[in-house]
């Protein structure tokens, strides 16, 4: 099992280079500068020799291979520079709004467990009754459903109805928990129903095809109670796939968030990097797809460890 | 001694007294409830993040509206009747009489927010800041100010620009809501460090900002003028969104959005909030000019040129996207309504601003033939992803071009690849865009003089006639010939060369805001009265 982890994590380091090159490199091609951005505007008198020199400050001039010489020998130290665009250092742009986003993303993920698996072993238990049509609808909506779509709806219904809002501004919950759920209770169920919903039909799919299996069958026949057999027996095999797709989604929610982000104005990694990629701030950019890199990998080797702790021929391979 | 009404009159006739007394101060209760009330926290959204904190080398609202509150600038515009130009930290002025030499005395007593008085030191540092900048710092608006030969302090209450030539546009320059006024020692030891931080004069001293989130000032208790600021601090928070921002007025969240609403949300905010909400409407200083590349063909025939700007209906646009849009104002180079904007008598006679719209077009289509340009001729017009009021004039043109046999192409494009593709010249037409805090003539029509002198001339041309009318209006002393040289460059860029020209409307600036909110004026400009010190929130 160490050397398991030792492997995954020797693993980690090429992917991330591999994303640290291919980044840096599209960043790049696209067109236009930062400096253009933020001088060409409106009311902007700045001489093309003021914005030379603040290319040169920037360290735009230089040849391509040395500015990322020059950004990759950071990384290893966690030095990530400053953002181009406002001068602040990177991890403290990201510092402040990480904790908005992987709180989010928990709170997401938490209620779409507390929705999914329930749902989907109920549906798998029940096929083709009322029930499992009922889940199934229900489910089905929510794929269907764009979270930013209900999150619009959630918000229109609160001011319309209402004529309240959550909160503007995020407080950290160990500031303010009554503030801070106030907030993020909403942005996480819109999002939590569209993730249970993926859930659920992974759950169900995957609980009915273990539900088919010899040893269950087997299980059944030595008398076992049902309850035993699905949740010893059934369940615990089922929820490999399940853990799969319920990883995959947390990853995806730090960093992913964009629309829901901008709907419900939460200053979250997701609008940062909308805004670090309009602005072409090229070190904020490329900081960011290294942490959200990181993320997903780092939650996919976890994802390993309990398959590999749920399932011994995973880890004995 | 005194003798009480009660022993002399009748109880009747005091009764009576008194009521009629009543009557008559009711009035004057009504002017005491709206006398200013002090205390409140002012929440109000903005449509951006402040890139740096330097007023002096950004160009966007998203840095003014939260950042201006904490600074004070030589002069003002007087929200109560822009553009008229008053004192900030500037208690008098005098002007020379060959307008060469402005000098200027600073009011006693005014104090950084640290507690030092500021002296007529600081205020030449910001301005040798702005127009002379040192290595390694950017002036944005350093071209606007090349006529200042030197700033001179006789003393530490007076301050003296001298300048290299007459300028009809620098006294207004000096009001300038992007000039704060920094604190010379700062300066001294490091020209950037106002980028990251704040130390000024202003009404409002700054207590945190949240990167991305939210921006909160309070209530500076030494400020120089007596009585203000009655807020006791301001919020503004970032929310970039539309939808988002609409909500938030919408719900009383924010009292207010500085920079303006298109008429979909206006009314939309008006619906939903009923009396809660007013609005003010004010013509804006902000319009949409269709630029041709005049070095790619055919655009470098003046035949074209003409014929296009020709093609565009503006009064019916007038009508129809003013509904949908913050487009409304049919004009020339100046903002309709502006001291220096051209009268309709006059404005009708230009190619494209003609009242029959049949006749220009077949003038239009003679123009494209004896050119040579094809019937169906396709060229693309490059524009902003942004659907209001980009997307809304291009499609608008687009149509209106096609009415004479031309096919165009809308290509819309985000902010790096369309800034990008401007100012290396990689496109046949395009909508561009100008927004300023003032009207005067020296920065309207610096986009339209030659494009070696003006990097925000993306056209690419060459007209020293224009560059000699330019520099003559500039420095013109007499107001009446200033305007006669002005007729003569918006007749010749919009009518002669046609090298550019405004395609349809100038903007409407819509700002619908809490009943609460008052003090506040709507200016032309969203860039201007945004230091919130006459700003009170009523209960």
């Amino acid at each position: 099992m160490r050397q398991y982890i030792l492997k995954r994590l020797l693993l980690m380091i090429p992917t991330l280079f591999g994303v640290a090159v291919l980044i840096f490199f599209l960043l790049r091609v696209l067109p236009g500068d930062i400096v253009e951005l933020k001088y060409a505007g409106s009311g902007s008198y700045a001489p093309k020799e003021a914005l030379d020199r603040e290319r040169t400050r920037l360290g735009l001039d230089q040849p391509i291979w040395k500015q990322f010489v020059t950004w990759i020998v950071g990384i290893p130290r966690l030095e990530f520079g400053t953002s181009m665009w406002t001068g602040q250092p990177i991890t403290h742009e990201i510092a402040i709004r990480l904790e908005l986003s992987i709180e989010l993303a928990l709170m997401a993920t938490f209620i779409a467990v507390l929705i999914s698996i329930p749902l989907g072993v109920l549906a798998a238990v029940k096929q083709d009754t009322w029930i499992d049509y009922c889940v199934r609808i229900f489910s089905i909506a929510g794929m269907a459903m764009p979270s930013f779509w209900l999150g619009i709806v959630i918000i229109l219904a609160f001011v319309i109805y209402f004529r309240w809002l959550p909160p503007l501004t995020f407080t950290s919950f160990w500031v303010d928990p009554k503030a801070n759920l106030t907030q993020l209770i909403w942005p996480a169920l819109a999002v939590g129903y569209r993730y249970s919903a993926v859930a659920t039909r992974m759950t169900r799919s995957a609980v009915l095809e273990v539900l088919r299996e010899d040893y269950i069958r087997t299980a059944r026949a030595k008398g076992l109670w049902e309850r035993a057999v699905l949740t010893r027996h059934a369940l615990k095999n089922a929820l490999l796939p399940v853990i799969t797709v319920i990883g995959i989604e947390f990853a995806f929610l730090v960093g992913g968030l964009v629309v829901t982000e901008q709907v419900f104005n939460l200053n979250g990694i997701g609008k940062l990097f909308v805004e670090a990629i309009s602005q072409r701030d090229y070190t904020m950019v490329q900081s960011l797809v290294l942490l959200t890199s990181f993320i997903f990998i780092f939650v996919n080797f976890l994802i390993d460890l309990i398959n590999a702790y749920l399932d011994p021929r995973i880890r004995f391979r | 001694m005194l003798i009480s009404l009660k022993e002399i009159l009748p109880p009747h006739l005091t009764k009576l007294l008194f009521a009629i007394a009543a009557l008559l101060a009711l009035p004057l209760v009504g002017i005491a409830a709206e006398a200013p009330r002090s205390g409140g926290e002012l929440v109000f959204a903005v449509g951006g993040t402040p890139p740096s904190y330097d007023g002096h080398r950004e160009t966007t609202f998203a840095m003014l509206h939260p950042v201006a509150p904490h600074y004070s600038t030589l002069l003002r515009f007087d929200p109560q009747n822009y553009p008229k130009i008053v004192g900030d930290v500037a208690e008098s002025w005098q002007v020379s009489k060959d307008r060469l030499t402005y000098t200027f005395k600073v009011r006693k007593g005014v104090q950084f927010h640290d507690g030092s008085v500021l002296t007529a030191k600081d205020v030449k540092a910001t301005y040798d800041k702005i127009i002379f900048p040192p290595e390694g710092v950017v002036s944005a608006r350093q071209a606007t100010y090349a006529v200042v030969d030197k700033i001179e302090t006789p003393d530490d209450q007076t301050i003296v620009f001298r300048l290299k030539h007459p300028s009809a546009s620098f006294l207004a320059n000096l009001a300038s809501p992007w000039n704060f006024i920094y604190k010379a020692d700062i300066l001294a030891k490091d020209p950037r460090w106002y980028e990251k931080n704040i130390m000024g004069t202003g009404p409002f001293t700054f207590v945190e900002y949240v990167a991305g989130s939210h921006w909160v000032g309070k209530k500076n208790p030494n400020y120089f003028m007596k009585g203000r600021p009655y807020l006791d601090g301001y919020k503004a928070v970032i929310i970039r969104d539309t939808a988002p921002r609409v909500a938030a007025v919408r719900s009383g969240q924010a009292l207010v959005e500085f920079r303006g609403f298109n008429p979909a949300a206006r009314d939309d905010i008006v619906k939903t909030a009923g009396n809660q909400v007013v609005v003010q409407e004010s013509p804006w200083v902000c319009n949409l000019t269709v630029t041709l590349n005049n070095e790619k063909k055919p655009f470098d025939d003046v035949r074209v040129r003409r014929a296009l700007t020709l093609a565009i209906d503006r009064w019916a646009a007038s009508k129809t996207l003013s509904q949908i849009s913050v487009m409304k104002y049919v004009g020339g180079l100046f903002r309709p309504g502006s001291e220096f904007a051209m009268p309709e008598s006059e404005l009708v006679k230009l190619a494209g601003f003609g009242k029959n719209i049949e006749a220009a077009r077949t003038e239009a289509k003679k123009l494209l033939r004896e050119a040579g340009v094809p019937e169906g001729f396709s060229f693309t017009l490059k524009n902003r992803n942004v659907r209001e009021p980009y997307e809304v004039t291009g499609v608008y043109v687009i149509d209106q071009w096609r009415q004479i046999g031309l096919n165009v192409n809308h290509v819309q494009q985000e902010e790096g690849a369309y800034f990008n593709d401007f100012r290396q010249g990689n496109f046949e037409a395009g909508i561009d865009f100008s927004c300023d805090f003032m009207d005067d003539p020296d920065l309207q029509l610096f986009k339209f003089i030659s494009s070696e002198k003006s990097p925000v001339n993306y056209a690419r041309y060459k007209d020293s006639v224009l560059d000699e009318l330019y520099d003559k209006q500039s420095r013109a002393t007499d107001p009446k010939e200033r305007l006669k040289l002005l007729r003569q460059f918006e007749k010749r860029v919009i009518d002669e060369k046609a090298y550019q020209f405004p395609p349809t409307l100038w903007w409407q600036r819509i700002v619908p805001h809490s009943v609460k909110l008052k003090g506040w004026k709507i200016t032309p400009s969203h860039y201007v009265n945004q230091d919130l010190r006459d700003v009170w929130i009523a209960q």
